[in-house]
């Protein structure tokens, strides 16, 4: 299934009549098994442009087109910034919600939780709440639960931003064997230049305020990458060359910030 | 302190202190207050029509306990409790989740509850006593009322509580709105909803001795009352401590309910 993002405008506009621009004329397409990655500094409307994607806010203008999508399957599920777990369900039931609400049986879902659990390794948590793990653990069962579903395209909005370093640095390798194993869409917001580049097959470099697309850069390193793939001359030039493309604005965000 | 030149400083491991546990201490308090109470009594330093002593109390408990007087004014408390309680917190459960769901309900009934929350609700008997006669009807009612308030504004601020992001996330994998309301709002709502009932539970009790002591022939607050006119000092201390252990019952029970309900906030509860 191939989406296609067109021409999205997003305008908030605050009771004192202050108008806020957070996506202008916004278009990119994910191709089926692509994974495509918005790299941005804070407050670029990155996040705004996974909601509308999500078709949690609809947008000001332009539209989201999913192309001949599954007939029974969702077509997105977002893993949030934050875990986002449900603190009142277990691990597995975390993991079970998305087909619980359509209905599976229970007997399917407790299959689909074994199988899901042990793709992110935590099979020996499935009964313990969520405020028994750790943050990076937390994550995986966000992971788990999104992919539950079978979702078209997976949406990302900086999933591991909230962890300490070590951790993101092993998440964002699990999260590649993952993909590379299952192959399915991502579209994968962050704000760190170096998991844009090890992730994606493409990177989307925004501007912010207005958020904008300021270039598209495909992604030259070969498939599987690992930790090693961040020593490739291909990777730090692409990585510079994000940089510069967005120091600019990184620096504005830091002085605007409240 | 001035340090002598040229002597090493060392920081080595100091033998963890042995403190007695907080049940133990406590314990242990109560029980001095009640050897205390005893000794005063039996020295006669304050007179027993004043002060029983412990003994004294425990005896006339159980003589009331055989003889079934014991058992009629605590089952007739109990019922105006258990009924009042329950009207009261359902009606306030029910309207709490509806007015947190809808702001327009919100504009609406927040300005009524507001006006009708500060008054103290023992103050409404006579009005209600006109209304619905003598009898059980009006301290059931006044129950309910007294339980109402602190269950529909907890319900209210439960449902408002929720994480919007919680929402976000339910509906990104597929949930509507009524999955929402039931799988979501209702269960991230549940702790405020059961701290409702506990303040609710402690009013009940405050209000059905009040309603006993100005309108009835049986309750624990009758029995208080009417052992005080009586000059029965041991019955009097025996309504005082099954109140106490009323109220103990009450708050470990409505704990034990949240541990069964809630069981994912078990950190944070005392």
């Amino acid at each position: 299934m191939r989406v296609r993002v067109e021409s999205l405008s997003k305008v908030y506009s605050a009771p004192s009549g202050r108008r806020l621009v957070a996506l202008e004329d916004v278009s990119l397409d994910v191709a089926d098994g692509e994974f495509v990655t918005i790299l941005g500094p804070s407050g670029c409307g990155k996040s705004t442009l996974l909601q509308v994607v999500a078709g949690l806010e609809a947008p000001t203008r332009g539209r989201v087109v999913f192309e001949s999508p599954p007939p029974d399957a969702p077509l997105t599920a977002v893993v949030f910034q934050e875990h986002a777990l449900f603190p009142w369900r277990t691990v597995r039931e975390n993991v079970t919600f998305g087909l619980e609400v359509r209905g599976v049986t229970a007997a399917e879902r407790l299959a689909a939780s074994r199988r899901l659990l042990a793709l992110v390794g935590l099979e020996a948590f499935a009964d313990r709440y969520p405020h028994h793990l750790s943050g990076g653990m937390r994550q995986r069962v966000a992971i788990a639960r999104a992919l539950a579903v079978e979702p078209a395209l997976l949406l990302m909005d900086e999933p591991f931003s909230a962890l300490d370093a070590q951790s993101r640095a092993l998440l964002q390798l699990e999260l590649l064997s993952l993909w590379e194993r299952t192959r399915r869409s991502i579209l994968y917001v962050t704000h760190q230049i170096q998991e844009a580049v090890l992730l994606g097959d493409r990177v989307v470099v925004m501007t912010r305020r207005p958020g904008r697309i300021l270039a598209v850069r495909p992604v030259p390193l070969p498939r599987p990458r690992d930790e090693r793939t961040m020593l490739d001359p291909a990777f730090v030039a692409l990585v510079d060359e994000c940089w510069q493309l967005i120091k600019q604005d990184a620096r504005e965000a830091m002085a605007d910030a409240p | 302190m001035p340090r002598e030149g040229g002597a090493p400083v060392v920081y080595e491991s100091i033998p963890p202190r042995r403190e007695a546990p907080a049940w133990l201490l406590g314990g242990a308090a109560i029980g001095l207050l009640i050897l205390v109470w005893e000794a005063v009594a039996r020295l006669g330093w304050v007179p027993a029509l004043f002060l029983p002593a412990p003994t004294a109390v425990l005896a006339e408990a159980s003589r009331m306990a055989r003889s079934g007087e014991l058992w009629r004014h605590v089952g007739a408390s109990l019922g105006r409790v258990a009924a009042g309680f329950g009207l009261g917190a359902v009606a306030g459960t029910a309207l709490g989740i509806l007015l947190g769901s809808s702001r327009a309900l919100w504009a609406v009934g927040n300005p009524l509850i507001a006006a009708t929350y500060p008054i103290p609700k023992i103050a409404l008997l006579p009005l209600i006593i006109l209304w619905l006669g003598i009898g059980e009807t009006p301290k059931v009612v006044m129950i309910a009322l007294g339980v109402f308030f602190p269950v529909v504004i907890n319900a209210h601020a439960g449902v408002r509580g929720t994480d919007p992001l919680m929402v976000k996330a339910a509906k990104s994998l597929g949930a509507g709105s009524r999955q929402v309301i039931l799988k979501v709002v209702l269960p991230s709502a549940l702790p405020t909803i059961l701290a409702g009932y506990r303040l609710g539970a402690g009013i009940a009790l405050l209000l059905v001795v009040s309603a006993e002591m100005i309108n009835a022939t049986t309750g624990i607050g009758f029995l208080i009352l009417n052992s005080g006119d009586l000059m029965l000092t041991g019955k009097l201390m025996v309504g005082l401590a099954t109140l106490s252990l009323l109220g103990l019952a009450s708050t470990w029970g409505l704990r034990a309910l949240e541990a069964w309900l809630a069981p994912w906030k078990e950190e944070g509860r005392g």
